[in-house]
């Protein structure tokens, strides 16, 4: 250790193995990435990338707002979405650094998992030799035997973890005893347990990202039903990447009614729908359920979940055409207004076969009817407003058109407007425009009749299924206990020292000194151990004295106690 | 449905409300006339008052022999501070009986807007600041806290203020109460620790200095005190507010059909508990200990009142009930 110069001139240090060489740079890096100091940049570099997530519209959450976002902001918009910042939460640069963060975890706590298992099977560290240097001590004179005031002691410091020494190479005295006293274990066990618990949190919610699924899907509340057989059977489908969408929980569910209350100013009081449901083997059973949906309150079945996420109106309208046939469609109309449910969409009717000679001429008299509902209507001159969102009085004021509806084009069309090309190439005409109250009928003036027969309320359920949720929750919970426990338990050290006070066999008089140490939390160890200390000496078979203790040898002056 | 609410508790409350912060107001003032009047200690005093503050019982003018006529006549200052000691547990009781008013009146659990959120959080901060200030050494805390605390009752009783109703169904929820009862009461606490750091900074910054501004920020407990109380605060605060996540969480996987979705409001809650996490790491890193570790505190202090309301106003999102976008 202390080689003088010449020595070590002449004994080069040992070279390190090529292996070594390799080694030592990667060992570096990965005792820099899991030292403390890197995982607090860490911490903060995850708290600053999360910010742009709250504050920037997110594709996730919104992604009619990232796009109004990029057409407001075109030339930072497309550079920002370059970057990421439009997906923060599944960007490459956030992902570094939770990626990092908890390789920096398991790299700090795996050794500490080693410690903590060595650290449970050690002793006690044996007694300093002057136990009135630690920060808290005391010295008193008892009157009972050296065994029994051992003895009591190790009876009073129950849920301590003590050891009882005698004598010893640092004992002053060869009869003295020492006790140690440790506590505080579990501290560390829930300072593991809370780390270990976010790494199986992450991992139960990466597990989730991948094998998770969820489908929305627009039923009329009038018994309409569909079977959650595949995703092509719901109106969205958002999948984990490991979802085929082939072993799908086999489901049918059907909406039989839909009630929402409302208040007098239109605020909403609850929603709930009832439905029935066939989950698993009940399909090939026959079996259907009765269940209830409300806010707040999913079906669960099955490890799925079906919640009602949304609902609105579902106007009718029948067409007579000329020869007479008749078609009749009920489709669902977006709310676009929230407080009143004034609600807008489209509705298109192919001619039935027979009343067109061929199919050229059948698609130029196509109906498509566009326009506005209202549940309860409130008409200023002929302009429709809703006053109100349950359905009190409900009409509509539609733009009725004929021609090519564009139903058949191949084109996908939207379900709630009309495609604006087809009327701006005149093959789409309109025809009228009306305002209809239920019974109500328009008659074109080819003979077509147009009659509005009501409205029927939809409900918009979701069907979610994540199979990791539970341990998710499971990891949640552990983590907080560990964290509780890691936070509120504290270490502490206990020494004791009983030295027979004289050398003659008659007298019975017993030399105690107490010191303790506080490795946690130092505020309120000074009465915490004053209390421990009373604890200990006053009780009853020990005989404590009022005579000083006398000084030990080599025993310096007592520490100023510390501030609590 | 004749459930609405009651008119005249809704008043009642309403009135507890403001006389509170009123009382809260005049506290304060109590509160800084005590800390102006009370004379900076010289750092030799200073030194042997904390030697004697180790031994007894934390009273920092305590005698150092017993009996009454050791005891020094309590200055003017000292009368205030006491005065506004005792108004301070008015204006908290003020403040809870409004709440509790207002749960009556509107027949439902009072945490159903951002007013009865704020005005619970606040209600917090100040029964947790009544709890860990108690001793006249930490009194001269109180100006820092009520800072904060005054300015978040002011916005709530007019910005964010709306009148007792019932809530929409999303918020009719057997976790309502749990979920944010918590999330408010972590948040009161952490405005605790907040304030401490503050004082903190100030008084590790200028608080040695002889100058006008450092003589009067040695008036405040030495700063291993404040450091103590953040840290002592935070370490309730922090399972507590994460707890308050882990519920919402919950809550959300039975209201929206995900447990997490990074709603503005989920994802700032997010960045507070990292922001603490960090805290609490940096208390035991080695050469983060003192004002980094301050500094931190008061990062988290400053993410938990964006969570508190503002990133209502900037952002709309799930947590949007409070009528304000």
């Amino acid at each position: 250790m202390t080689a003088s110069p010449q020595l070590r001139a002449s004994s080069p240090v040992p070279k390190q193995s090529v292996l070594g060489r390799i080694w030592a740079p990667f060992r570096n890096a990965w005792r820099g990435l899991t030292s403390m100091r890197t995982a607090l940049i860490l911490l903060f570099l995850l708290a600053i990338a999360a910010i742009p997530g709250a504050l920037i519209p997110q594709r996730s959450l919104n992604s009619q707002k990232v796009d109004q976002y990029l057409a407001d902001h075109p030339t930072v918009g497309p550079w920002m979405d370059r970057a990421e910042l439009f997906d923060v939460f599944g960007s490459f640069w956030f992902t570094a650094i939770y990626v990092l963060l908890f390789v920096s975890l398991i790299g700090c706590i795996a050794p500490r998992i080693v410690e903590f298992a060595q650290a449970l099977r050690a002793q006690p560290v044996t007694a300093p030799r002057n136990l009135a240097r630690l920060p808290h001590s005391r010295s008193a004179v008892v009157t009972a035997d050296p065994e029994v005031v051992v003895g009591a002691f190790e009876q009073e410091l129950r849920g301590w973890r003590t050891v009882t020494r005698t004598g010893g190479p640092r004992a002053r005295d060869e009869r003295e005893r020492t006790v140690s006293a440790e506590k505080g274990y579990l501290r560390e066990l829930g300072n593991l347990v809370f780390h270990i618990s976010l790494v199986g949190l992450l991992a139960a919610i990466a597990i989730g990202k991948l094998t998770s699924y969820e489908g929305n899907r627009i039923l009329i509340a009038d018994g309409d039903s569909f079977c959650s057989t595949s995703p092509a059977a719901f109106d969205s489908f958002r999948a984990g990447n490991i979802v085929d969408g082939t072993e799908l929980h086999p489901m049918c569910l059907q909406v039989d009614d839909f009630t929402a209350d409302y208040r007098d100013n239109g605020q909403a009081d609850m929603f709930r729908s009832n439905i029935r449901y066939q989950s698993g083997s009940d399909i090939e059973a026959g079996i259907w359920r009765d269940a209830q949906l409300e806010v707040n309150k999913p079906l669960r079945t099955g490890g799925d979940r079906v919640y009602l996420q949304g609902h609105g109106y579902a106007p009718t309208f029948t067409v007579i055409f000329p020869d007479g046939q008749e078609r009749s469609e009920t489709i669902q109309w977006a709310p676009t207004e929230q407080m009143t449910f004034l609600s807008s969409g489209v509705m298109r009717f192919d001619p039935p076969g027979g009343t067109y000679p061929d199919s050229d001429d059948r698609r130029k008299h196509q109906i498509a009817i566009e326009g506005l509902f209202a549940p309860t209507a409130q008409m200023s001159g002929t302009l429709l407003a809703s006053a109100f969102p349950a359905m009190r009085d409900p009409a509509v004021a539609v733009d009725i058109y004929r021609g090519d509806a564009g139903l058949d084009t191949g084109k996908p069309q939207s379900i709630f407007e009309l495609d604006q090309s087809l009327i701006n190439q005149g093959r789409l005409v309109k025809q009228t425009r009306v305002n209809l109250y239920p019974g109500e009928s328009t008659t074109l003036d080819d003979g077509t009749q147009i009659r509005f027969d009501g409205a029927v309320d939809f409900v918009n359920l979701q069907v979610s299924h994540d199979p990791a949720q539970g341990w998710a929750l499971v990891f949640a919970l552990s983590a907080l206990v560990g964290l509780v426990v890691s936070l509120t338990v504290k270490r502490r050290r206990v020494w004791i020292r009983v030295t027979p006070l004289d050398t003659d066999t008659t007298s019975r008089r017993t030399v105690v000194e107490l010191g303790g140490l506080a490795r946690t939390d130092q505020a309120g160890w000074g009465d915490e151990f004053d209390r421990l200390a009373d604890r200990l000496l006053r009780q009853p078979e020990i005989g404590l004295t009022d005579e000083q203790a006398p000084a030990a040898p080599g025993r310096g002056a007592p520490r100023p106690q510390e501030a609590r | 449905m004749n459930t609405d609410a009651n008119e005249s508790l809704l008043r009642y409350s309403d009135w507890a409300f403001r006389s509170g912060f009123a009382v809260l107001a005049f506290a304060f003032v109590l509160l800084i006339i005590e800390y102006a009047a009370s004379r900076a200690k010289s750092p030799a005093v200073q030194r042997n008052s904390v030697l004697v503050t180790a031994g007894g019982s934390g009273d920092a003018a305590g005698p150092a022999t017993p009996g009454r006529s050791t005891r020094p006549e309590r200055t003017l200052g000292e009368r205030f501070g006491n005065m506004g000691r005792s108004v301070l547990f008015v204006a908290t009781a003020a403040l809870l009986v409004s709440i509790v008013l207002r749960g009556f009146a509107t027949h439902r659990f009072p945490l159903g807007n951002m007013y009865e959120f704020v005005a619970m959080a606040c209600a917090a901060a100040l029964v947790s600041g009544l709890a860990v200030l108690n001793r006249p050494a930490y009194r001269s805390l109180w100006v820092f806290l009520l800072v904060p605390v005054l300015i978040l009752e002011f916005l709530a009783g007019t910005v964010l203020y709306v009148s007792g109703g019932p809530v929409v169904p999303a918020l009719k929820s057997f976790w309502l109460p749990i979920h944010v009862t918590i999330v408010s009461i972590g948040s009161g606490i952490l405005m605790v620790a907040g304030a401490a750091s503050v004082a903190y900074l100030l008084r590790m910054a200028v608080g040695d200095r002889d100058t006008r501004l450092g003589r009067t920020l040695a008036r405040l407990p030495d700063a291993q005190t404040l450091d103590r109380i953040a840290y002592r605060t935070t370490i309730v605060a922090f399972p507590l507010f994460g707890a308050g996540i882990v519920l919402g969480a919950i809550w959300a996987e039975a209201a929206w059909g995900r447990f997490w979705g990074w709603d503005p409001k989920e994802t700032v809650s997010f960045i507070t508990w990292v922001v603490y996490a960090a805290y609490l790491h940096a208390r035991a890193t080695s050469g983060w200990q003192s004002t980094r570790a301050a500094w931190i505190n008061v990062a988290g202090f400053v993410a938990m009142v964006t969570n508190l309301f503002i990133i209502n106003f900037m952002v709309s999102g799930l947590h949007s009930y409070a009528g304000l976008n």
